[in-house]
């Protein structure tokens, strides 16, 4: 390398804290969120909901609200239904109400929609339709939902005779039950992961603006992944691809909310291909708490057969699913229950074997969402809270029981128990950085003169690793598109470029990040390269922003197109240097000749070439486009531990301290991924102590506005000390990074739970459900018992 | 979250406010911080047909302490000013204690305390607050002033004794004989949340003698609750470890909170009894009986 | 601004509305409204100033937060008819013209925004603050702000932002 390289942290590359490029406008109140948008003629949609869990409609009146001054259309599932949308299909092949018809599933969905001059008016037209209902029994859990004579939720469908979904197994039975024979000692652990919603700040919502005159349908939706949007409108609407443009303009937040598509969205575009004018529908928070893609919800009955001396010989689980009325989950359409069989990846096992089954009942519709990573939260929890039952049991401190199972660091590449290829890891390393940020021994120490004096303080471990960067097309798929991305680069003749991708982000920091992986491979200045998404019109076509997989994905795209344009460049430079290509090296933002390395050409020279001197026989221009299919998931390690105090009496616990060691390979921006790991970690505090939704017996829904349905305030949020000590590139990807975006929230409930569990250790309590609110911890040290959280809800007897 | 077409009146006198609350009757609700009402109007639970404003009242933002130390506040001070009281928190501690926990620090910068007796939310802090301290409230109609006990004031859940042409101008908290102690403290899963169980305990000690209580009880019934026998035995003699715990049991035995998603019933009133003995046990002479969690 | 709608039917009969005046970051405006009218909206739609956002419907979340005669206030749960007569500060009117506010700055260099829903509201929120406590505590900016609600930060680096602006603040002025 020669001195005339460019310092790669001053243009921004890869290591660079990098301030974000978004902030500029979002600082001064200038971002461009789908509500800030506003189309000449445009009207406004409100939906009438559902106040009833289960019911036949009986009669749907809308003359009342026909009659509103400024209202122009009121759409009820009849009028629908002569159009053949009365039902969409879901990403999961199976379909959904858009209006409803003959019965209404669950509390809040859809029946109509008013669009008027203003929402107030909506708002009022809604409340003029007469909807007379005849109830019918509600189903809230998987257990009523398979009762003999429950009643049956989808009998719109035909071969539907109960409310099962779906039977998914995976891994080996027979060397499971074999090794549960030998084993010393079972644990064995039931729970229930609570039904979450990823409710960002900003509801869902679309602005659709149909052309009569040129035939193009425009929608300016919130959505994470606007390509699949734009084929789903293309099947549903059976309107012409091309003809088809989705704007994903600013975002308030995704976490996998803003991924399916709502029925609210279809009916904003059929209103304005009826009324040829721009129709824009936002939804409340009501409404998307209740309706929209919720999170988790799913009952582990879990066992793992373990050796005396701590080793685990096998894993068996089974799960029980909660999809609500309509199986709509945007996951690889291979994997019924998501990568729920990514559990124990951490661990050295030789058998396991998982069974699950999904069922309907009367609620909102989803599962996956909530920075799950295809249930990869659901999965990393059941995994630690098993492990903390099993080292509980067996007499054995939850590090050393965790550290004596691990996959050694030469151990990769590794078959994990339920058949993934894991390829890189130090994660005894991380255990110990963690454990020394927290002081574990002193700790340990302290707890135990502590509870001397009635003193509950606990610590909790939760170590995973979770696969990310969906993924390889030969087993991952949504919908039969195949989970690859893409990049596309226009390197201007001044040396400036535009990089466009297929991924959507939410607040990631795209904008910033995607230009540091440019400068890494180009040399070009951060600054210098402008970064969009969204646009379905110019957007190369990818699978959008969601499970984590952007960096994966996406990013390696960045890094493939960037490595395309060098390449031409190295003929160019070839060419300005009068050299052959063989002669020429390359450094950071320069070629230069090798045996005389002050003859060199900047990257800008060889952009400036392209446009304008060209060697004979070269089509000019310096652009490119990469589609990335991921030869493999990415594997991020991390360790969280957190430490609590438990007030017995109360049952209110604090937390004390919350150390994170995250391996996420390498960290293009070290700000932002410490930004995504604190978000993370919030999100596990909040369903670890306060955030759930629940139903009581009739189906009606707790937890459906910001009253019930608890986020944290910056009162309650502990503080991180964030370790960023370990590092191990990905193998197989271009730049060797991981992805981030959703481990903390993936690994850090288990933690939270697992300090509260500890501090009770002595007392009988194995388990509590999230969340771990006072009344349930006070129950559980009061009765030495362990609590339920499953609905429906306890009420008076 | 559109609430429905009212009509809408800013008067600049007293006078005015009470005579169009006269003129609509039933259908007229007065609009003062609105923390409350705009929020349910929005949700379209409440929709009145006419919203008497009455924020350009002159002379109704105060707090003050009279020279015999009665303290009123006026229907427009909000709960950010008794928040940041030093009066409060020198003369009324049971009061300074609840100041902080009302909603989350936005919604203090509009909502008033005179508001929130109004509104008579069985979750409300003030009306426990106001029950222990054995206050009342002013109320002003075509007929003159009158002042209404707090127990007969909030009357039910939403409840309210005013007469549909009265509007409540002041909330009085009569002067303490003995030195005021007490506090309020609240089970709230985070800022903003309402009470999960929220207690105020308001004793006066003269001479080591405890020469009144209160106790009144947030969220655990379908109103504010007055727990009367449980202050019953703490008055008359010195506040003993004895008559702490018994009076926590009374005050326990008062409440009738419902099982939900916020806890059982047992739980509720293991909290009732669990807050009088931490706030009495905080009363300076008393040994600390239970020590609370960092 | 002159408002068509639609001659749909008979007799419509007229919407009474109110004309307010009202200051908005430092410019007087006259506006005619429907008494119904939320704060925000007349913020939002009516003055076409779209940095103050909404996200919920309970007056929980705060996007909405915004200065009314110098006190923070959720424009949702305001009626847009009661600010005749006063004040409104909004995050358009933070920066100055050709510079920003040292929390607009703060927030850019310390991280304290991501999707940016929220951010507005919040600034607001810790402007208020500083201009009561030009030096904040840690608790005593996490106890300013538990009326605003982030998913996106965890808040550690929105106090640290808070932090930043008020040195810069306290700098500035020595």
């Amino acid at each position: 390398m020669t001195t005339q390289a460019v310092d790669e942290i001053k243009i921004g590359g890869i290591g660079a804290s990098r301030k974000r490029v978004e902030d500029d406008r979002f600082i001064r109140g200038k971002g461009n969120y789908t509500d800030d948008i506003t189309l000449p003629g445009m009207l406004h949609m409100e939906i009438l909901r559902s106040p009833l869990a289960h019911a036949r409609i009986k009669s749907i009146d809308a003359s009342r609200a026909w009659e509103i001054p400024g209202v122009h259309l009121v759409l009820t599932g009849d009028m629908m239904a002569t159009r053949n949308l009365a039902w969409m299909p879901t990403l999961s092949y199976d379909t959904q109400a858009v209006l409803a018809t003959d019965k209404v599933r669950f509390q809040g969905q859809e029946v109509a929609c008013v669009i008027a001059d203003d929402p107030y008016i909506a708002k009022d037209a809604c409340e003029a339709i007469d909807v007379e209902y005849e109830p019918l029994p509600a189903i809230v859990n998987p257990t009523q939902a398979q009762a003999p004579g429950a009643p049956v939720i989808r009998d719109d469908k035909e071969n539907q005779p109960d409310n099962v979904i779906f039977d998914w197994e995976v891994g080996d039975k027979a060397g499971t039950d074999a090794a549960f024979e030998r084993a010393d000692v079972v644990s064995k652990l039931q729970l229930h992961y609570p039904r979450s919603h990823p409710s960002p700040i900003e509801c869902c919502g679309s602005i659709a603006d149909f052309n009569r005159a040129t035939s193009k349908l425009t929608v300016y939706m919130t959505t994470q992944a606007p390509h699949i949007i734009r084929a789903a409108v293309a099947l549903v609407a059976e309107l012409p691809e091309q003809m088809i443009r989705i704007i994903s303009p600013d975002i308030g937040g995704g976490f996998g909310n803003k991924v399916p598509v709502y029925p609210g969205y279809v009916c904003s575009i059929l209103a304005s291909i009826l009324l040829e004018r721009p129709v824009k529908w936002i939804e409340d928070k009501s409404g998307n708490l209740i309706s929209t893609g919720f999170a988790r919800d799913i009952y582990l009955d879990g066992e793992m057969a373990l050796r005396k001396d701590g080793k685990i010989l096998a894993v068996r689980m089974h799960t029980e699913s909660d999809h609500g009325a309509f199986f709509s989950d945007a996951q690889p359409s291979k994997f019924k229950i998501g990568l729920m069989h990514s559990a124990f990846a951490t661990y050295d096992i030789p058998f396991a074997h998982l069974t699950a089954r999904g069922t309907y009942t009367n609620k909102a519709p989803g599962g996956v969402a909530y920075r799950c990573s295809f249930r990869v939260t659901e999965a990393m929890f059941f995994q630690e809270r098993m492990v903390q039952a099993a080292a509980s049991d067996l007499g054995m401190d939850q590090a050393a029981f965790r550290r004596m199972n691990f996959v050694k660091d030469d151990d990769f590449p590794h078959r994990t128990p339920f058949g993934f290829l894991t390829d890189s890891g130090q994660y005894a390393k991380c255990l110990d950085v963690g454990l020394k940020a927290i002081d574990y021994d002193n700790f340990r120490a302290r707890q135990a003169e502590a509870r001397k004096r009635g003193k509950l303080l606990g610590l909790g471990i939760s170590t995973m690793t979770e696969p990310l960067g969906a993924g390889n097309s030969r087993e991952y798929d949504i919908l039969g598109i195949k989970m690859f991305d893409s990049a596309d680069l226009k390197v201007h003749m001044t040396g400036k470029a535009l990089l466009r991708t297929g991924a959507r982000g939410q607040g990631q920091g795209h904008e910033t990040t995607w230009a540091q992986i440019v400068a890494h491979e180009l040399g070009i200045p951060a600054e210098d390269v402008i970064v969009e998404e969204g646009d379905t019109d110019t957007a190369p076509f990818g699978m959008g922003t969601y499970a984590s997989r952007s960096t994966p994905v996406a990013g390696a795209a960045i890094a493939m197109v960037s490595r395309k344009i060098r390449a031409k460049a190295r003929k160019l430079a070839a060419h300005l240097l009068e050299v052959s290509e063989e002669d020429v090296e390359w450094e950071l933002g320069r070629f230069y000749v090798r045996s005389a390395p002050d003859r060199g050409v900047t990257i800008q020279e060889c952009a400036m070439a392209a446009y304008s001197n060209m060697p004979d026989g070269m089509e000019p221009g310096l652009e490119n486009t990469a589609y990335y299919d991921p030869p493999n998931l990415t594997w991020p390690f991390a360790v969280y531990i957190v430490t609590v105090e438990v007030d017995p009496e109360t049952g209110v616990w604090d937390v004390l301290n919350m150390v994170a060691v995250d391996d996420c390979g390498v960290r293009i921006n070290p700000m932002i991924v410490e930004g995504q790991i604190m978000g993370g970690l919030t999100e596990a505090y909040a369903m670890a102590n306060m955030q759930f939704i629940t139903f009581d017996a009739e189906g009606n829904c707790v937890g459906s506005n910001y009253m019930d349905y608890l986020l944290p305030t910056a009162w309650e949020t502990p503080g991180f000390e964030l370790h960023s000590e370990v590092v191990t590139p990905c193998p197989h990807h271009p730049i060797g990074a991981k992805g981030i975006g959703e481990c903390a929230a993936v690994g850090g409930p288990a933690a939270f739970v697992n300090a509260v569990i500890d501090a009770l250790d002595g007392l009988g309590v194995r388990n509590i459900d999230m969340p771990l609110l006072p009344d349930r911890v006070w129950e559980a040290v009061t009765y030495q018992r362990d609590v339920s959280g499953a609905p429906p809800v306890r009420g008076d007897e | 979250m559109y609430p429905s077409r009212f009509r809408y009146e800013a008067p600049g006198s007293l006078a005015e406010a009470i005579s169009l609350l006269r003129e609509g009757g039933d259908d007229a609700k007065v609009l003062a911080g609105g923390q409350s009402l705009v929020p349910l109007m929005k949700l379209r639970f409440a929709s009145p047909e006419l919203i008497v404003d009455i924020n350009n009242l002159p002379g109704l933002d105060y707090h003050k302490q009279d020279a015999d130390g009665t303290i009123r506040i006026g229907a427009l001070c909000r709960h950010a000013q008794l928040e940041r009281s030093a009066l409060l928190k020198d003369k009324q501690p049971v009061m300074a204690a609840a100041a902080p926990l009302i909603a989350d620090p936005i919604v203090r910068n509009r909502g008033t305390l005179v508001g929130s007796l109004c509104h008579a939310d069985p979750q409300g802090d003030w009306a426990s607050v106001v029950t222990a301290l054995g206050g009342s409230v002013v109320a002003a109609g075509p007929g003159g002033r009158r002042s209404i006990p707090i127990e007969d004031f909030v009357s039910g859940p939403f409840q309210n004794a005013l007469a549909l042409d009265e509007i409540a101008v002041e909330a009085v908290i009569p002067a303490p004989k003995g030195t005021p102690a007490g506090g309020y403290l609240k089970l709230e899963r985070r800022v903003g949340d309402f009470a999960t169980v929220g207690v105020a305990v308001a004793i006066e000690i003269s001479g080591g003698t405890v020469t009144r209580a209160g106790i009144a009880l947030t969220g655990v019934g379908g109103s504010t609750i007055s727990a009367g026998e449980a202050a019953q035995a703490l008055t008359g003699g010195p506040l003993t470890a004895e008559n702490i715990a018994r009076a926590a049991d009374l005050a326990a035995g008062a409440a009738h909170p419902r099982t939900d998603h916020r806890g059982s019933a047992e739980y509720k009133r293991h909290m009732v009894k669990t807050f009088v003995v931490r706030i009495l046990s905080r009363v300076d002479g008393q040994p600390a009986m239970a020590e609370r969690a960092a | 601004m002159t408002i068509v709608y639609d001659d749909t039917s008979e007799d419509t009969g007229s919407v009474p509305v109110r004309r307010i005046k009202f200051t908005i970051n430092g410019k007087k405006k006259i506006a005619e409204v429907e008494p119904r009218l939320l704060l925000s909206h007349l913020i939002r739609r009516g003055l076409a100033l779209t940095g103050t956002h909404m996200g919920c419907d309970t007056t929980n979340c705060g996007a909405c937060t915004v200065l009314v005669d110098g006190k923070p206030v959720k424009s949702c749960t305001m009626l847009a008819v009661q600010v005749d007569g006063h004040e409104i500060s909004t995050v358009e009117g933070l920066s100055g013209p050709s510079e920003l506010h040292p929390l607009q700055e703060g927030f850019k260099e310390e991280h304290g925004l991501q999707c940016g829903f929220c951010t507005p509201g919040m600034m607001m929120a810790a402007k208020a603050l500083l201009d009561e406590n030009p030096n904040p505590t840690e608790d005593e900016i996490r106890w300013a702000l538990s009326g605003n609600l982030c998913r996106c930060t965890g808040y550690q680096n929105i106090v640290k932002s808070v932090l930043w602006a008020a040195e810069k603040l306290r700098g500035s002025e020595a």
